[in-house]
């Protein structure tokens, strides 16, 4: 069967890992690529880059990272953040790029993902959803990073993607992420048993034994976490070990 | 030099990464000579089969791979290892290389998602060169929708998924296929490569 995945993610802006730190606004911290290596060596199942480039004509720089990643770093890599169209798919997966992830663009315009998957495969086409809950068991989709309720009921929303051709569902929850008391479990829980396509936990990740915890209360894939990882809180080998420990299988 | 066929099927770059990271010499090529002069040749490949087919057809080394197969060590990644069968059926009944008995077709697994995508573990059936160094618990990445129906003499490893899913095949001499892409498999994908790169 397939291993359980353990993805860190990290932020990038103009070609630099970068963190909010204590609301501080946002600071530089290191280099993707250097990043991405150490990852690697920790035993990553994959990584995500997720561009927050500001700038449309800075979008070179993360493909650039890509690809002096992709010549050191040999597991599948993903890249998030300012994809729209199907030529931004078509160069990032150019620049060596496995899979790439869509959120907001794919709210505003859901044709995206059906164009993406018949052209390059519903294997590289992952979908990132932000979702907040409204009422214990519901929960809508927000985009620009979790700034604009669509009132898109979230359920709707995952099976819709999955339709049009989603090889992922990246599900972050909005309630949880920041939070660190674990990932959202009710609203992984409701996504994973509404699609079949894997779905990878995201936002929440605080300690140690959440990420065994989403392996075995719900059947997500993947666990996602970004700060945990880069503050060298918990190692990618930590977490495996802890899940390992507890019959999960990972690799 | 160990050339990699580039006949317009996928992403080469990848397998060139690994074998530059690993500094093995390589090609990026579609020129016979070179597959001529090489030592070894990869056949990467993502996509259909029809299409890649076609693509190889058209670029007119399906003569001089199926002749130097015979002569050098030889791998093909994912579809590339799909094309070195008889025949396949994905989308039409079509011929493959038919360097290793054999035929592709879709995996029918109701309760699993298709496609197979992600880390699976080696399962090891008989002696390979290329598992030289392998541990219990080696796991390698896979994307695929179909997948071979092979001799269990030409299965060197597989993965269970559902049932028992061919990863790593040969036909005994200089012809090899693996179903994951050991370009993504960190640690133990190098490994396979550089055992690849070593034969003879």
């Amino acid at each position: 069967m397939l291993a359980k995945r353990i993805i860190p993610c990290l932020d990038v802006r103009d070609g630099k890992v970068v963190k909010g730190v204590n609301f501080e606004g946002i600071k530089e911290v290191g280099d993707p690529v250097e990043c991405a290596y150490e990852y690697n060596l920790q035993g990553a199942d994959e990584i995500v880059f997720y561009d927050i480039t500001a700038s449309h004509e800075g979008r070179g720089v993360i493909l650039d990272v890509v690809r002096e990643t992709a010549k050191k770093v040999f597991v599948p890599l993903t890249v998030g953040g300012g994809i729209a169209t199907v030529d931004d798919i078509r160069d990032t997966l150019r620049a060596g790029a496995d899979k790439i992830s869509v959120n907001s663009q794919a709210v505003k315009n859901p044709q995206l993902i059906k164009d993406g998957a018949d052209i390059f495969g519903s294997q590289c086409i992952c979908v990132g959803v932000d979702a907040k809950a409204i009422s214990p068991n519901k929960w809508t989709v927000y985009i620009n990073g979790g700034r604009i309720d669509m009132q898109i009921d979230l359920i709707d929303w995952v099976k819709k993607c999955e339709q049009l051709g989603a090889g992922e569902i990246c599900l972050n929850s909005i309630d949880t992420d920041g939070v660190r008391g674990g990932f959202d479990i009710p609203m992984l829980k409701a996504v994973v048993d509404a699609v079949k396509i894997p779905v990878i936990a995201s936002g929440g990740a605080g300690k140690l034994g959440d990420f065994a915890d989403a392996f075995i209360k719900t059947d997500c894939s993947a666990a996602l976490a970004a700060s945990l990882f880069h503050f060298k809180e918990l190692t990618v080998g930590q977490v495996k070990e802890d899940c390992r420990s507890k019959g999960i299988i990972v690799r | 030099m160990i050339a990699i066929v580039d006949y317009g099927a996928g992403n080469i770059f990848s397998v060139k990464n690994a074998l530059d990271y690993l500094g093995l010499e390589s090609r990026l090529t579609n020129k016979k000579e070179d597959l001529v002069s090489a030592d070894s040749i990869i056949l990467p490949g993502v996509g259909a089969f029809p299409a890649a087919m076609d693509k190889l057809q058209a670029s007119g080394l399906v003569d001089t791979i199926k002749q130097q197969a015979k002569l050098k060590p030889f791998l093909g990644i994912c579809l590339g290892m799909q094309l070195l069968f008889e025949k396949s059926y994905e989308f039409e009944k079509r011929e493959g290389l038919s360097l290793i008995k054999g035929y592709v077709d879709k995996m029918v697994e109701p309760d699993l998602v298709i496609p197979h995508m992600g880390w699976n573990k080696l399962e090891y059936n008989g002696e390979c060169k290329l598992l030289e160094g392998m541990g219990d618990n080696e796991y390698v990445y896979f994307v695929h929708s179909y997948k071979a129906f092979c001799e269990d003499e030409n299965l060197f490893a597989y993965c269970e998924y559902g049932s028992r899913v061919p990863a790593l095949v040969g036909d005994g001499k200089y012809v090899y296929g693996s179903q994951f892409h050991p370009e993504k498999s960190g640690k133990t994908g190098l490994k396979i490569l550089e055992n690849f790169a070593r034969l003879h």
